[in-house]
């Protein structure tokens, strides 16, 4: 049941204020959302009420339903329900364990059983994924503690991308971490999923089809994006490149000359 | 009235979690109390009453903790009818692990947190191990991945409980707890009832007030820990 997620609809609430929400939104899988809004606006509430399911017994008030329905209770509650992955803002890890370990546990969790080799075939595969993200190497001993923050995000990220097989995904920021956005949020959408995706950064928002607008806890307003802002979203992905060159070169110790940044 | 036997390690966010739900259960109409046992100092008390929560405390001082609480948790089932009180929950730390405070057929929550380390359900013995409900809280400080594994690890040691994340701070989750509580049993009288799991054995000389170490102090239940025999230099 938890597999075949035909969609989930966002019912709107109220706002911070009380004032209510006009919303009626369905989002089915290949979707990718971005939800913006100001520090404070509300964007973590709105991901956690997905997170919960909320059934109008949320602060907000909202009502999410999974394929047109409220969920029932074991999918709501009940232990195992795999039916979302949520990428949050927390960066560290806190477990005693290393980067092996806590892989092979997170597959054992997840009910995957694995022959050794397999065991061995998923850890390095993941810790390749990670390392695709992030310029300063993760080796598989590590203690979790130990990882940088861009090091760990890239391994959460990597890790929700390979092991969680959730049909939504949430994912709270994924920016300034010192990894790789666009190649993250590749990995990420996988297909056929439903990804929300709260951010500040324009490229990332502008990558999604559409984009959650809050203000003082309310949605207010979804827009699609449009032709126009296509053109102006390879424009940013250029200046990007170029942002990305120099501080590659920076990262290698090189003197950058006037002419460094250039937009082709 | 019904009972709820609430436990779980100093910090792990009971009182947090509980004004959460006490808040939900006064939604509904349903009027709940709190006896809040500890060792040496509490002012969760002070929480409670803040939000009109009728309140006891009991402070064990130099008694085992679990001892006090069962010698009076009888009166304090009395107490809390006199005040006609739909739900008492009783509150304690998780102490020494070795007992709990969970006497059967009162609903038993076992409190445990996502940051206390991935092996330490193993380490709680029945304080998690015969909860009905056990409630995870700080969620939103680690990834969703260690989260997964946690809970894992909580299932590993008891199967059978409904295990829920509960956020203390936002109160995320306190509906379902909320609901589990409505639907406990009702209770007359502790009078002949049992304790899910017995007391340690006691009665030596230091459970009596012996300070002084030595084996001409120690009397009663004494235990001693195995230790290989050193094996000595061959002397030639």
């Amino acid at each position: 049941m938890t597999d075949s997620i035909e969609s989930i609809t966002i019912l709107g609430g109220r706002s911070k204020s009380g004032s209510p929400e006009d919303v009626n939104l369905r989002l089915v899988p290949g979707h990718l959302v971005a939800v913006v809004g100001p520090t404070g606006s509300g964007k973590s509430r709105l991901l956690a009420d997905i997170e919960y399911i909320a059934q109008r017994d949320t602060p907000s008030g909202r009502c999410i339903l999974i394929n047109d329905q409220p969920p029932a209770p074991e999918l709501r509650f009940a232990w195992g329900r795999k039916l979302i992955a949520q990428l949050s803002q927390n960066m560290n890890f806190v477990m005693d364990a290393t980067v092996a370990e806590f892989i092979a546990m997170h597959a054992e969790c997840r009910d995957t059983r694995f022959e050794e080799a397999g065991l061995a075939n998923l850890i390095d595969s993941v810790v390749a994924q990670a390392n695709r993200l992030t310029g300063e190497p993760i080796v598989s001993d590590t203690p979790l503690t130990a990882l940088s923050g861009g090091q760990s995000r890239a391994l959460m990220i990597a890790d929700t991308a390979i092991l969680s097989d959730s049909p939504i995904v949430l994912i709270d920021e994924i920016e300034n971490a010192g990894i790789d956005r666009r190649q993250a949020l590749d990995i990420l959408v996988q297909n056929q999923k439903i990804v929300l995706m709260a951010t500040h950064d324009p490229i990332l928002a502008l990558l999604a089809h559409s984009r959650i607008i809050l203000k003082s806890g309310g949605i207010a307003d979804v827009l699609r994006s449009d032709e126009g802002e296509s053109e102006l979203l390879e424009e940013l992905q250029k200046a990007d490149a170029a942002i990305m060159a120099v501080r590659e070169k920076l990262r290698r110790g090189e003197r950058l000359g006037s002419a460094a940044f250039k937009i082709s | 009235m019904k009972l709820i036997t609430v436990a779980g390690p100093p910090s792990s966010g009971k009182t947090s979690m509980l004004l959460r739900v006490i808040d939900w259960l006064k939604e509904q109409g349903l009027q709940a109390g709190v006896v809040k046992f500890d060792c040496v100092a509490s002012k969760d008390d002070e929480r409670y009453r803040a939000k009109d929560v009728p309140v006891l405390l009991g402070l064990a001082g130099n008694l085992c903790p679990d001892h006090y609480f069962v010698t009076n948790i009888e009166a304090c089932v009395r107490w809390g009818q006199s005040l006609e009180l739909d739900i008492l929950i009783s509150e304690s730390a998780g102490l020494c692990n070795r007992c709990s405070p969970f006497i059967r057929h009162a609903l038993a929550v076992c409190v445990i947190d996502n940051l206390s380390g991935a092996n330490t359900p193993t380490k709680m013995g029945p304080l998690l191990k015969q909860a009905d409900i056990v409630a995870i809280t700080k969620g939103d400080i680690v990834s969703q991945a260690e989260r997964e594994v946690f809970q894992y690890q909580v299932r590993k040691v008891n199967s059978k409980a409904e295990v829920l994340q509960i956020n203390g701070l936002t109160g995320q989750g306190k509906e379902r707890l909320g609901a589990l509580l409505k639907q406990a049993q009702d209770i007359d009288t502790l009078e002949g009832r049992k304790l899910r799991f017995s007391m340690p054995a006691a009665v030596c000389s230091y459970c009596l007030g012996e300070t002084k170490i030595g084996s001409d102090y120690q009397m009663g239940n004494v235990k001693s820990i195995a230790i290989p025999d050193v094996p000595r230099p061959e002397v030639s």
